[in-house]
């Protein structure tokens, strides 16, 4: 069974339909790079699978299970963790604090303070330090940890590269890859289409709310994307 | 020597203040909304204990173990079944709802009690007047010194709650980003009712420790939720620690106002109030626009 599928989901801003008639399916270990122009509706996709919006209509499945209506909070307490973009960090709270926050949720698994200390060993020393203070790049760190803190079966990752330098980009590349090969099924939204296809097993490409290519990441052409991510030559993309 | 008394007496009255401004501020520090009814809601806790005194004969402060966990549930019902609802429609919705809160309150108690002032002070034997004799124009009673006493011990129960518990954590969380916190597996309904349900519970106790000092009637509440107010607003929102600064500020202004005149007590305390209050909208002006200097020069 598929660890998580999404059929036929439309969510809507108002009047506005961000996302159409999306159906996805993801097998536990994958990891899929969900690419796409400014406004596609990937982090609206996103954060409807994560609960934070109510689909219009359609359903959302984990391992099976029919979560669309359950809120937020249930489902990080089902295995569905968030990365924010903007990473959302509680400002007034310690880094340690954000990380206890997100353990909240009390599920079983391999993470824990240590384990993400280990994972980013440039946070232990930052233990103390109020969210607000630390560099971009630390908070990201500490916005990833916090949601592995949650011991997710299915890590949601919105533009985790914002506005971070380079070398602090690949790093954390590196470390979304470790996490992926330690069976954590991974969906992360990226700008950076050769990064994403660098990380992932599977790609998606949204245009307009619907997904227009779905491919292995192994599989797929660069000259594919390109098509798909500005919808030109749809059918030959598609 | 009569001054050093009155800032003495002001002082613990402000832990009085402090005690009954805190769960105004908690509530309004994790979920945005200001209680009208909180100074009603600590009358209902004097009436609740003078009715287990009357009709019980129960100690006032052995009634507290039964009080104040009624209305801690009393503070979780009204977040679960009416306040939620409320902050659904908005900022200002909140305000109506615990106005109307306010008018059952009071109105709910004048049915039942009339319009009959009334005391806890003879519940409480000798502590109603006992007093340490410090020189002869300084005495210190024995109930202030306790009522401040509790006052620091709940402020700093409260800070200890939100800094080192997880439930803390939760809130302080909640209170920065509620959206968020709900993506990270908290459950901000249950944490906002929390925070009512200790805000009412901490109002209470305020309220039978007025009712034990002093007197009172279904409409005192009003009145005690300005001074908690200006206590929060003196001492600097979202502060616990401020929160008993401002208590003190403010017991202290009204108690030296009614040494220079007696009818002077309230209004000194109002006064020093609106003057923070406006020191405090000049300096975030003055710093907004680049400092003392950049604003004077422009006068010129």
């Amino acid at each position: 069974m598929s660890l998580l599928k999404v059929e036929r989901l439309d969510v809507r801003h108002g009047l506005l339909q961000a996302v159409r008639a999306v159906d996805l399916e993801l097998q536990e270990g994958e990891t899929l790079a969900l690419v796409g122009a400014n406004g596609a509706g990937k982090t609206t996709l996103l954060r409807a699978i994560a609960g934070a919006h109510r689909p219009a209509a359609g359903r959302v499945l984990l391992d099976g299970a029919d979560v669309t209506t359950a809120p937020a909070y249930r489902r990080v307490r089902l295995g569905i963790s968030l990365v924010p973009e903007g990473r959302r960090l509680f400002p007034g709270l310690t880094v340690e604090e954000n990380l206890l926050v997100g353990g909240r949720s009390g599920r079983k698994g391999p993470w824990n303070l240590d384990a993400v200390y280990g994972l980013f060993p440039a946070l232990r020393e930052l233990t103390r330090r109020r969210a607000r203070v630390i560099s971009g790049g630390e908070q990201q760190m500490c916005a990833i940890g916090r949601a592995l803190m949650a011991n997710p079966r299915l890590l949601l990752l919105d533009e985790v590269s914002l506005g971070l330098a380079p070398v602090v980009v690949q790093a954390l590349y590196e470390t979304i890859a470790s996490v992926g090969r330690q069976g954590t099924t991974v969906v992360l939204v990226e700008q950076d289409v050769a990064r994403a296809l660098g990380t992932a097993t599977r790609v998606a490409c949204m245009l307009e709310g619907r997904i227009v290519l779905e491919r292995d990441a192994a599989a797929v052409s660069r000259d594919q994307i390109v098509d798909a991510y500005f919808g030109l030559r749809r059918g030959a993309a598609a | 020597m009569i001054w050093l008394n009155q800032i003495i007496q002001g002082v613990l009255l402000g832990g009085y203040y402090a005690l009954i401004a805190s769960g105004l501020s908690l509530m309004f520090g994790v979920m945005r909304i200001i209680n009208l009814a909180h100074g009603d809601l600590a009358i209902l806790g004097a009436f609740l204990t003078l009715l287990l005194a009357d009709h019980a004969g129960l100690d006032p402060f052995v009634s507290l173990a039964v009080v104040l966990p009624a209305l801690a549930v009393l503070g979780w019902l009204l977040q679960r079944t009416m306040l939620e609802r409320s902050l659904r429609a908005g900022v200002l919705v909140p305000l109506l709802t615990t106005f109307g809160l306010a008018i059952v309150v009071q109105n709910v108690l004048f049915e039942e009690y009339g319009a009959d002032t009334r005391s806890l002070g003879p519940q409480i034997g000798d502590l109603a007047f006992s007093s340490w004799t410090i020189t002869d124009q300084i005495y210190i009673s024995h109930l202030s010194v306790i009522i401040f006493g509790v006052a620091v011990t709940v402020l700093g129960g409260l800070h200890l709650l939100l800094r080192l518990t997880p439930i803390g954590r939760a809130l302080r969380a909640t209170a920065e980003d509620a959206d968020t916190a709900e993506l990270v597996g908290i459950n901000s309904k249950s944490v906002y009712a929390v925070a009512a349900g200790i805000a009412v519970a901490t109002a209470g106790l305020a309220g039978v420790f007025l009712a034990m000092r002093s007197s009172f009637d279904p409409y005192s509440g009003p009145p005690q939720l300005i001074f908690a107010f200006e206590a929060v607003v003196i001492g600097g929102l979202g502060s616990l620690w401020g929160t008993l600064a401002g208590g003190i500020i403010l017991g202290v202004a009204q108690n030296v106002g009614a040494q220079l005149n007696p009818q002077w007590q309230i209004i000194a305390g109002h006064i020093v109030f609106l003057a923070i209050l406006a020191a405090r909208l000049v300096l975030t002006e003055v710093s907004s626009r680049g400092g003392f200097r950049v604003v004077l020069a422009q006068r010129v």
